[in-house]
């Protein structure tokens, strides 16, 4: 799948010529530096890894430093693996956005959602909660209820929805359009919302 | 960054600029682009601005209202939006507050905004 490495920028909303208002997330992507192309013969598959986003040497440790320098690019905070692009590719070239995306293409975009920290059941899982808060009912509004039998399993089983740490992961939002693109900034406007925070590394696959 | 945005926001920039200036408390005509089947005709709606909402950004809105019939009836419209074809300003009104919810139990007189001279 050919795709990009981008960053988010922010949403604002643009009109269609309807007059009608859309959301729409702005993404910082690419160009991106080719640093390795793995073929089937040497590596049992296929892709093209691209590099993103300046990083300093000194903040690169010395294997990420030779792997850099064997493709002649300069060290990169994010690298990541695609392949199906249209051109043949070798280390060192760059991608940009008009060379894999085109305007009213659809797009999946991939990034790590927001951490909410230790969340419980009604927000991480939504239960309903209790439902009531009268007759006796008090201090457990928001409690998952029972979570298994009695003395038959007299256990709890594996992967009960519970509480615990929530947000921060790996989502795949599918089939955002693409608006618009402006190539001279390298910039992206997909409709509707994308994963993560500003300022946080996202996937754009097409 | 920020300025990345304001970049996708600045397409709409003259459409901004075409709109005159108006506040809460204004009596204001607004020109709408209704689009039937493929034919397309301007519908107007004229009323009282009650508030002005989300200003600066792209999605700026405002609510008019007017009494149709003896029923109140209220419109938002997106400030910026293509579909919006003319607004015209026909009063300015004098008003102490940015949003004027206080009008919508009133009717008749009781309804009325004080015109701003100049």
């Amino acid at each position: 799948m050919p795709g990009i490495i981008g960053i988010k920028v922010g949403m604002t909303s643009v009109y269609d010529e309807n007059g009608k208002s859309m959301a729409c997330t702005l993404i910082q992507a690419g160009p991106c530096v080719v640093t390795q192309v793995k073929t089937d013969e040497t590596d049992g598959y296929s892709a093209v890894q691209l590099g993103f986003d300046e990083k300093k040497e000194k903040n690169t440790t010395k294997p990420l430093q030779g792997h850099f320098q064997k493709s002649g690019s300069s060290p990169k905070h994010k690298i990541k693996e695609f392949d199906g692009f249209n051109q043949e590719l070798k280390p060192g070239d760059v991608v940009k956005l008009e060379d894999v995306f085109q305007e009213g293409e659809f797009v999946d975009v991939v990034g790590s959602s927001k951490g909410k920290g230790f969340q419980g059941v009604v927000k991480r899982h939504n239960f309903g909660g209790v439902g009531q808060s009268t007759h006796g009912q008090h201090n457990r509004q928001r409690h998952p209820g029972a979570i298994g039998a009695c003395s038959y399993p007299a256990r709890v089983f594996k992967g009960l929805k519970m509480g615990g740490r929530t947000g921060n992961q790996k989502v795949k939002v599918a089939n955002l359009k693409v608006l618009k693109m402006i190539p001279e900034k390298n910039l992206l406007v997909v409709n509707g919302s994308i994963p993560g925070a500003k300022n946080s590394y996202v996937f754009i696959e097409k | 960054m920020d300025d990345l945005i304001k970049l996708v926001e600045s397409e709409y920039n003259g459409q901004k600029a075409a709109h005159p200036e108006f506040g809460p408390g204004d009596t204001i005509n607004v020109h709408v682009r209704i689009s039937e089947g493929n034919k397309e005709r301007i519908q107007q709606f004229q009323g009282t601005v009650l508030q002005k909402r989300n200003k600066g950004g792209n999605g700026e809105t405002f609510t008019v209202r007017k009494i149709s019939n003896g029923i109140g009836v209220e419109r938002i419209f997106p400030l910026i939006s293509p579909s919006i074809a003319k607004i015209e300003v026909i009063r300015k009104g004098k008003v102490r507050r940015a949003r004027l919810f206080y009008l919508r139990g009133k009717y008749g007189k009781a309804a009325k905004v004080r015109e701003r001279r100049i």
